[in-house]
């Protein structure tokens, strides 16, 4: 665990306690509780539809819950008096779809944000844009259009809308599932270079061997609820639960011939 | 007297003539396109609301509209309604209403589907980055509507333009009928009148809608994803 790791213990930065979330009589979420670490890297696995994605975007209110709490620094983030356009600004989150804005340049992408929501200036924001496009290896392209872009330099760019606002905590949907093979690594790439500079960081990814890298702890979700929270070795190797077992496994294949 | 039909054009002055009666026509169309312009925006943004009794209400709408020929349309507003309720209404404004009517439900269906054509996600992308909802409008979604449905709308200009041929039908003198008064005035001395004077109208018609059609293009290619 993280606290383990630096030796120290460090502040909860997102606390979930009891989390539930329905949609109709389907019940998603069952209760779900988590403390994130600030500079801690969480990895979310599971099967399809287990909710793992559903609890990030409640986690930035684009999903309202209908129980438990969510506390952000200790401050309540689930009341009904919510201002979640702040909220957002310090939780990030990063889509499967990329979602760059088409009718903008890059550029433009980038600084919607910091100069219409944080009110910051647009030479500030510009200059702080080509900086972290410089760190993804997108320099050249800041007056392209998102459709001139690949899959992977979208997401990339994705990746720094959500940073430029400098949010405390940035979620990640499966950010590389819907890109070409060979396009997944440049981006994963970006995520561990953040994990290195100490971004508190919570990801959803099928990529095993990538949470394997990243994480700090991989919390396995099932039907709804946390199933197993372990460190990503052990998680990997020796898995607690049946279930987590059962769910690796799919990811291994038996040889077809015997070796010789 | 030799039969060389063009001159008919040069006659008195039927070649102003033509042009008024164009006016006429553009007028209708103009003052048509913008209303529906404006109404369908407005029954555009009702159809794209979650209740079942909005969409029924513009569903009904815009398949009366569709199945209805529009000189149906034309002659229940001029001869029916006028009759039936005791109104006077000239033919341009019963022209109008009709074109506004039909105009309404073409231009809503359109920018229903253009709202519904930008993503869910795009909303979500502007409520990740902390925008309000109307700002996630005057950034993201309306300047993405607008390009998918300049295009389409020009188109359905054109085809306004186009059908605006119908109102003579109900005694409006737009170019078409002043182009059949011409020919008919001048039966005997310009037997060949009616060939030169519906190719001029053809023109006129192609004056006023190439362009149109033309910019419908060009924003189409230059805007294209």
């Amino acid at each position: 665990m993280a606290e383990l790791r630096c030796g120290i213990l460090s502040d909860v930065l997102l606390e979930i306690k009891h989390l539930k979330k329905s949609f109709g009589d389907t019940e998603v979420l069952r209760d779900l509780s988590l403390d994130v670490h600030t500079g801690e890297v969480i990895v979310v696995i599971g099967p399809s539809g287990c909710g793992k994605s559903t609890f990030l975007r409640c986690l930035n209110g684009l999903e309202k819950v209908q129980g438990g709490e969510i506390r952000l620094k200790g401050n309540l983030i689930t009341g009904s008096k919510t201002d979640w356009q702040k909220v957002r600004q310090q939780i990030g989150m990063v889509f499967q779809s990329y979602d760059l804005f088409p009718n903008m340049t890059v550029l433009q992408n980038l600084t919607l944000g910091p100069v219409k929501v944080q009110k910051r200036s647009r030479e500030e924001a510009a200059e702080t844009a080509r900086k972290l496009l410089a760190r993804v290896g997108l320099a050249e392209k800041e007056n392209a259009f998102p459709r001139e872009l690949s899959g992977g330099q979208k997401q990339r760019a994705a990746i720094v809308r959500a940073l430029i606002l400098n949010p405390e905590i940035i979620l990640f949907d499966e950010v590389t599932a819907a890109l070409d093979p060979e396009m997944v690594r440049e981006v994963l790439d970006v995520i561990l270079e953040l994990a290195k500079s100490g971004s508190t960081m919570v990801i959803v990814t099928h990529e095993m061997q990538f949470a394997r890298a990243v994480a700090d702890r991989v919390v396995f979700i099932d039907g709804g609820e946390i199933v197993e929270t372990s460190p990503p070795e052990e998680f990997f190797t020796n898995p607690k639960t049946e279930r987590a077992r059962k769910f690796l496994n799919m990811f291994q294949f038996d040889k077809r011939k015997e070796e010789p | 007297m030799p039969d060389s039909g063009i001159n008919i054009l040069f006659e008195g002055t039927n070649f102003l003539r033509l042009l008024g009666g164009l006016w006429v026509t553009v007028r209708i169309s103009v003052v048509s396109v913008l209303l529906s312009i404006l109404f369908g925006i407005i029954v555009g943004m009702i159809m794209t609301v979650r209740n079942p009794v909005t969409k029924a209400l513009t569903r009904v709408y815009l398949d009366f509209v569709r199945i209805m020929p529009q000189l149906v349309l034309l002659f229940i507003v001029y001869f029916g309604v006028t009759t039936a309720f005791n109104v006077n209404l000239s033919g341009e404004v019963s022209a109008v209403i009709v074109f506004t009517f039909w105009g309404t439900a073409e231009m809503g269906d359109l920018v229903r589907g253009a709202l519904l054509s930008v993503p869910k996600h795009q909303y979500e992308s502007g409520e990740a980055i902390g925008l309000s909802g109307l700002q996630i409008y005057r950034y993201i979604i309306i300047p993405q509507t607008v390009r998918r449905l300049i295009p389409l709308a020009i188109n359905l200009t054109t085809r306004m333009i186009k059908t605006t041929s119908l109102v003579t039908l109900i005694g409006v003198i737009e170019v078409l009928k002043v182009g059949q008064q011409i020919i008919e005035t001048s039966r005997f001395t310009y037997p060949s009148a009616s060939l030169w004077i519906y190719a001029i109208v053809f023109f006129l018609y192609f004056l006023v809608c190439y362009p149109i059609s033309r910019l419908a293009k060009g924003l189409e290619k230059k805007w294209q994803n």
